[in-house]
């Protein structure tokens, strides 16, 4: 957590007072949170009433969808448009409201360099654009770095409302609501800086869908829950910090650079022009990324692969199988992240272990 | 790390020798079920996270291997295949001989590691030969017999730290650690039968064409629901409506699957004095023609029984003191002096 969202906690973690409360305490907390709501606001360039706290970027994107998808329906639209490369956050309740609340699921294919095909976007809007209830492009893919051409997708779009998930680009590259022009947008505190278990819908004004959580009509009655002030304020303090583009930017091409000398057969996935400045994706054949990950871990590196089933076992990734990696490519594959307080010393750190990881990595591929 | 208690004090105290080590669990379901029912099987996810938190509090890293492939087609198909075969296997033999100290064991080695570490009843010893394979100081837990498949070269990269301990005091030892595994009850049966019903689990893929129970003069007495759901010596479950002439009792001699029959005959038909085995694996000194004296054993938890032993230079062969009743071909038979492993094959010939 950035040290002005710590200090920012703790603070308010020691101050009485329930936001939605009359008395002074509740008050004076409610006057906190506001302020925060605020500082949000103005950093994604939305209105006040546009944010929307949440629990987690998860949330967020649960309630944009599933409402969005809700309200669709109520004017007989039933079909979901999603990118073929998004967040199980975004995968899973899809593939929810298609199992069980009658969502015909259309997924758009990905190019090689890991961007929405737009004109596979274009086709499915043109034949089918009376029946969509909401489509949801994320805006920087999380494992590529990749930017989504969002903007383009909203022009297409026209009235059919689109939906964002922007948690891995908000404060890494320039983020407008109101330009954007999108409907709603998901953000999340920890991965700019502040704390876990807070995150933001940020839906545009008077736009009124039913709620998954119901109670005491908190947060514009879409998401009822006594609210966090705590983390509220901490993740405005977190946003306030200015992200060293440049100095992270420098970082990850000479570390491609460096990983290209060192082993000439290494892929880089994802568009190397319109892409985030921490994450690099990296596939080095002839590996298997969960045994280069355990032996990156044994000399202090965490890097991460695409991800786990439910048993723990490791699956390749589906968006760079979705940008055409056959399994085992995919299953080759590792994500480094370079973030804020990322250093010359630790480029050269991972740059001094990873032949040895990469040569171990190979011999024990014994697929 | 299954996610029980003995692999959990295994890790433990092979991280208090000093070794550099790391968790490993097998995920050797492509499917697994998320709950254990019962004290059955022992790939749950909920074993997977038994496991992780074990290694949490040792303050291991903690890993999962996808040995489901070589699972199938290392121990599931020869499981089926010797059925198949009118054979009797043993899949945890199997196990230790492909994938644990197999692809587990290279895998490791590759990445850097010296050998495997399990939570095995067994011991190993150095001696002039090199390190060979002895029994758990816990003759009720041992578990040896399912470890005499591995080569000098597989035992070279096993380390076995319970060996020298009961199970009871693992159970205390990992209650002083903190484990919460130290109540866990043990895992029975075969881990990728979850039911426990070995013969239903084989009737599902092999079929249930029923065949005829004949008696040795090859009269038919009843009528069997697949011929390998049967096991040499097997008296219960026959159903067989034809008395012998004296009223005693019948049982399995023998199960011909090219026929589909199971011959019956009378208990004393089942004795045998020797055995022969096939595929021979030797942990320490190769076995030579010279009969020696020693002891055989041919199930896990089964008696040592006195015997004399050679190598024809093809099969192992054990001629038993005194005659054993009920034996089937596919079963291993593993030799012992004393406590120590000498090695094991699987039985093919049986007189």
């Amino acid at each position: 957590m950035s040290p002005a969202a710590f200090k920012a906690i703790s603070s308010q973690m020691q101050v009485l007072g329930n936001p939605s409360s009359l008395h002074t305490h509740g008050r004076s907390t409610r006057k906190s949170v506001e302020d925060a709501r605020e500082v949000i606001a103005k950093q994604v360039n939305c209105l006040p009433t546009e944010v929307i706290f949440t629990a987690s970027g998860t949330e967020a994107n649960n309630i944009a969808l599933k409402g969005l998808y809700w309200q669709g329906r109520a004017q007989g639209k039933n079909v979901v448009v999603i990118s073929a490369i998004e967040h199980h956050a975004i995968l899973d309740p899809a593939q929810w409201l298609k199992d069980h609340e009658g969502a015909e699921l259309i997924t758009v294919d990905v190019t090689a360099d890991g961007v929405i095909d737009l004109v596979a976007l274009k086709n499915v809007i043109d034949q089918r654009g009376s029946e969509i209830a909401v489509i949801s492009v994320m805006h920087a893919n999380n494992e590529t770095g990749t930017l989504q051409p969002v903007s383009e997708v909203v022009a297409m779009a026209g009235l059919i409302p689109v939906h964002t998930d922007a948690v891995q680009s908000f404060k890494k590259t320039p983020l407008s609501f109101s330009q954007l022009g999108v409907y709603a947008m998901t953000l999340s505190a920890h991965k700019v800086g502040g704390p876990l278990g807070i995150g933001a819908l940020i839906l545009k004004r008077a736009v009124e869908i039913p709620a998954l959580l119901h109670g005491g009509g908190q947060e514009r009655e879409i998401r009822s829950g006594t609210l966090n002030a705590p983390s509220i304020v901490a993740f405005a303090a977190a946003v306030q910090d200015e992200y060293p583009s440049t100095q992270v930017t420098q970082l990850r091409d000479q570390f491609i650079d460096h990983i290209k000398e060192l082993f000439p057969d290494v892929i880089i996935n994802g568009n190397n022009v319109d892409r985030l400045p921490g994450i690099v994706n990296v596939t080095f054949p002839g590996t298997q990324s969960d045994t280069l990950l355990l032996l990156l871990d044994k000399a202090n590196v965490s890097a991460s692969t695409g991800s786990a089933c439910s048993a723990g076992v490791h699956e390749a990734s589906h968006v760079l199988l979705a940008m055409g990696h056959t399994q085992q490519s995919a299953q080759s594959s590792l994500r480094f992240s370079f973030g804020s307080t990322s250093t010359h010393d630790d480029l050269n750190f991972i740059l001094s272990v990873l032949p040895d990881v990469i040569t171990r990595g190979r011999a024990a591929n014994i697929k | 790390m299954s996610g029980g208690v003995d692999s959990a004090v295994a890790a433990a105290r092979a991280v208090e020798a000093g070794h550099d080590v790391i968790g490993v669990h097998l995920a050797l379901a492509a499917n697994p079920q998320k709950y254990r029912s019962g004290a059955r099987g022992c790939c749950t996810i909920e074993d997977s996270h038994d496991a992780r938190r074990a290694a949490d509090v040792i303050g291991i890293p903690f890993y999962i291997w996808d040995m489901a492939e070589e699972f199938h087609d290392g121990v599931v198909e020869d499981f089926l295949a010797e059925y198949a075969a009118g054979r009797t296997p043993n899949p945890c033999l199997r196990c230790n001989e492909k994938i644990k100290f197999a692809a587990v064991l290279d895998r490791a080695r590759s990445m850097g590691f010296d050998g495997v570490v399990t939570g095995h009843y067994a011991r190993t010893q150095i001696s002039e030969s090199g390190k060979t394979l002895h029994r758990a100081v816990d003759h009720s837990k041992d578990q040896s017999y399912v470890l005499s498949v591995l080569t000098i070269e597989q035992i070279a990269g096993a380390i076995f730290p319970l060996g020298d301990t009961t199970k009871v005091d693992i159970r205390k030892e990992a209650e002083a650690r903190g484990l919460a595994v130290a109540q866990k009850p043990d895992s029975h049966d075969i881990c990728f039968v979850p039911s426990g019903d070995n013969a239903g689990w084989l009737r599902d893929r092999l079929g249930s064409e029923t065949g005829p129970i004949v008696d040795q003069d090859g009269n038919k007495i009843g009528e069997h629901k697949g011929a390998y759901t049967y096991t040499i010596g097997q008296r219960k479950g026959l159903g067989l409506t034809v008395p012998t002439a004296d009223g005693s009792p019948r049982f399995v001699l023998k199960i011909e699957p090219v026929t589909n029959t199971v011959v019956v005959g009378a208990r004393e038909e089942l004795a045998i004095t020797t055995m022969k085995g096939e595929r021979p694996v030797w942990c320490g000194p190769q076995v030579t023609d010279k009969e020696q004296e020693g002891f055989v054993q041919i199930r896990a938890h089964g008696a040592a029984l006195p015997c004399t032993y050679y190598f024809d230079g093809q099969l192992l062969v054990a001629n038993l003191a005194e005659p054993l009743l009920g034996l089937a071909t596919g079963q291993a038979m593993v030799i012992y002096d004393g406590d120590r492993v000498v090695g094991s094959a699987t039985i093919c010939q049986t007189q």
